[in-house]
């Protein structure tokens, strides 16, 4: 694959998609013809949405007052010591989190769904669908249809509604009804064949609020926007700390929109380095894993064209990840542009090797990180060492790891 | 001409609707496929659409679902579905033939791939579900540089405004999906059905067949009455599902009664 030391270098990074959803060769609508109609019509209200300064209000007041924005941005001391502590002499930089666990719902998806919901009242959608893997995206989105009085149909892998029984139990709680998908291999995959197959009978009242930055144009480009009130807070707040801006930022990415969130606003700092974590379920060499950048190819699913784990027949693959919110076997197509022309470096990180971090930032900070962002805490811990001491490092802590806690107890053999 | 233009044209000639007619290849192994097609052809059918399997057949229901996943289940690859095409444009030398599917194995190995392999398998056109005319670059570009039809789909959600874009480039036939929904499912309102292809003969001249839903004689002929072809997928495909490799005999004899509605049907209007 090209990357950019070997292509021309794009004026702003910040300038995608083009008016046809592209990022470069990636995005697009690829939809049946029956949701294009639909799809026009919410790309123009999303264009009339952001010039509205009423829907920029009404957005900005639920993150303040019912979300919790701006969420803090926290120097991680004893991280940062520990982690110098087995680093070469003069080695290990500061380490920041920005602290997303600690909104609302307990992760970023929150912000997304308040953006869509927002959209969904003013185009007179009445109805409210979504997939889910983990049930994070889920709880989100039945908690703004509970907020917003609109019913709530949450589709959801069989086998992970097994997994995940505390999520479903919350959805419920919140008034959504969760329709078990039995297609396929039963997780998220599927879950969103079963969102699109219901949203193409129910064009005319429902609105689809699709979880990450994927899917077709505007999508992309909207979850990202919706999104990037991380990335926003963050340099402000890393100027107001430290007077600069981080030398790198590090998200976890499995479709990819807390990476996006946090990156996009720094894409034309060209000191910003930014570090990508894909899953590497079971390995890179095996396949039974999640990294569809490092380890698949482009090709076109759920609306967009993207890299995807696929076989040579363009048949799509089963994606693993000990972490259900990575467990997808595509991303947002922003990441396989950002791949591509070298801006974002992805790595995988391994099931192991992300238990141990989620561990250890448990045990010398007190925060008890979600498996997603375990992923991110790796490529800090391997990083560090090669970082000097007056350098920082910007982590985000994307959701909390409550959720995951019988899945952690479970795979370090510990009896509940 | 072409076989599908020709084809339309015939049985406009014949005072009926064109039959067209949908299995998924590899269903239930790619060594079973010829003989249901075979069977289409002996008992009617006047085109044929060969599905081709993918994981995640997002626009399909249940029934084609099930297909796709026997299909893939059985070992089925492109290969299979290329040689499939290859072997029925022998033994069917002017029986219209056409490929339906999404478009990721369409393209994985380029669209110039594809549409060179589909010319040489003897492919009139192809189906895309998930490529719309906005992103026609990705596949119909390719297919019209080799003579394939490129032929696309008009929802209920088609309006006006719409149309003229579904339009552009469409060749073959124009697929009228008569219901916002997945395949199998129930099916449209006749009165719908009638609006909707009158508006689209209005706007082109191509060749207008319907589909989604359609599964009795009745249906077919209803819809027969007024359009130049009717789709049946789902119930054939469900008859493939339960009959096996034994199915041909129970497609054949299911087509025969489709086909002589549909031959009957714009007689008893006269």
């Amino acid at each position: 694959m090209p990357k950019g030391n070997e292509m021309n270098a794009p004026n702003s990074f910040r300038a995608q998609p083009d008016e046809r959803g592209h990022f470069g060769d990636f995005g697009g609508r690829y939809v049946a013809e029956t949701l294009m109609p639909l799809i026009l019509d919410l790309e123009r209200e999303y264009r009339a949405a952001q010039v509205d300064p009423a829907f920029k209000a009404e957005f900005d007041d639920l993150m303040t007052h019912y979300v919790g924005r701006p969420s803090p941005m926290y120097y991680a001391e004893r991280m940062t010591d520990t982690l110098r502590a087995s680093a070469p002499e003069g080695k290990g930089p500061k380490v920041y989190f920005k602290r997303e666990e600690l909104n609302h719902t307990g992760a970023h998806k929150i912000n997304n769904c308040i953006g869509q919901i927002l959209l969904a009242k003013r185009m007179g959608k009445t109805r409210i669908i979504a997939e889910t893997g983990a049930g994070q995206h889920g709880v989100a989105t039945a908690t703004v249809a509970a907020r917003f009085g609109l019913p709530c149909t949450i589709f959801m892998g069989a086998r992970d509604i097994e997994r995940q029984a505390p999520n479903v139990f919350r959805m419920k709680l919140l008034g959504a009804e969760v329709r078990p998908v039995t297609s396929g291999a039963q997780t998220l995959k599927d879950a969103m064949n079963e969102a699109l197959r219901d949203w193409v009978a129910n064009v005319h009242d429902t609105f689809y609020i699709i979880g990450t930055a994927a899917g077709p144009h505007p999508y992309p480009e909207m979850v990202r926007d919706f999104q990037s009130v991380i990335g926003t807070e963050s340099k402000a707040q890393i100027l107001e700390a430290e007077g600069r801006l981080p030398d790198l930022l590090i998200a976890s990415v499995g479709g990819g929109s807390n990476a996006i969130g946090l990156f996009h606003p720094f894409l034309d700092d060209p000191e910003v380095a930014m570090l990508g974590i894909e899953a590497a379920g079971h390995g890179l060499n095996t396949t039974q894993h999640a990294a569809s950048l490092t380890g698949g190819k482009p090709g076109i699913l759920h609306g967009n064209k993207t890299y995807l784990l696929q076989d040579e027949d363009g048949q799509i693959a089963e994606a693993h990840s000990i972490s259900a919110g990575l467990d997808y076997p595509g991303i947002g197509p922003e990441h396989s542009w950002l791949n591509d022309t070298g801006r974002v470096v992805y790595e995988g990180v391994t099931d192991t090797e992300a238990l141990d971090a989620f561990q250890l930032c448990c045990k010398v900070e007190g925060i008890i990180p979600a498996l997603e962002c375990s992923h991110a805490l790796v490529g800090l811990i391997r990083r560090a060492p090669l970082m000097d001491r007056d350098q920082i490092v910007l982590v985000n802590i994307s959701g909390r790891g409550d959720k995951d806690i019988f899945t952690v107890a479970d795979a370090l053999g510990a009896k509940m | 001409m072409s076989r599908i233009a020709d084809s339309f044209a015939a049985c406009a000639d014949a005072g009926r609707a064109a039959l067209v007619t949908f299995v998924t290849a590899g269903d239930p192994t790619p060594g079973d496929t010829a003989a249901i097609l075979d069977a289409l052809v002996e008992g009617g059918a006047d085109v044929v659409e060969l599905g081709m399997p993918f994981t995640d057949p997002m626009a399909d229901g249940p029934a084609i679902q099930k297909a796709n996943i026997r299909s893939l289940g059985a070992g089925t690859r492109t290969a299979d579905v290329l040689a499939i095409a290859t072997a029925f444009r022998v033994r069917h030398p002017h029986v219209p033939l056409v490929l339906m599917g999404y478009a990721n194995p369409m393209t994985v190995r380029g669209p110039e791939w594809f549409a060179e392999a589909a010319a040489q398998a003897g492919v009139d056109g192809v189906i895309c579900v998930d490529v719309p005319a906005e992103e026609d670059d990705a596949l119909g570009v390719a297919l019209r540089g080799k003579g394939i039809a490129s032929i696309r789909l008009a929802t209920p959600t088609s309006d006006a405004v719409r149309l003229p874009t579904i339009l552009t480039g469409a060749d073959g036939f124009l697929y009228y999906v008569s219901v916002a929904g997945i395949t199998g499912q129930q099916q449209a309102a006749q009165s719908s059905i009638e609006d909707a292809v009158a508006r689209l003969k209005a706007a082109t001249h191509l060749p207008v067949a319907v589909g989604f839903g359609v599964r009795t004689p009745e249906q077919a002929a209803a819809i027969g009455r007024v359009a130049d072809g009717v789709v049946v997928g789902s119930a054939i495909v469900d008859l493939v599902g339960e009959h096996g490799a034994n199915a041909p005999a129970p497609v054949r004899a299911y087509i025969q009664t489709l086909s002589s509605a549909l031959a009957d049907a714009r007689k008893e209007l006269a």
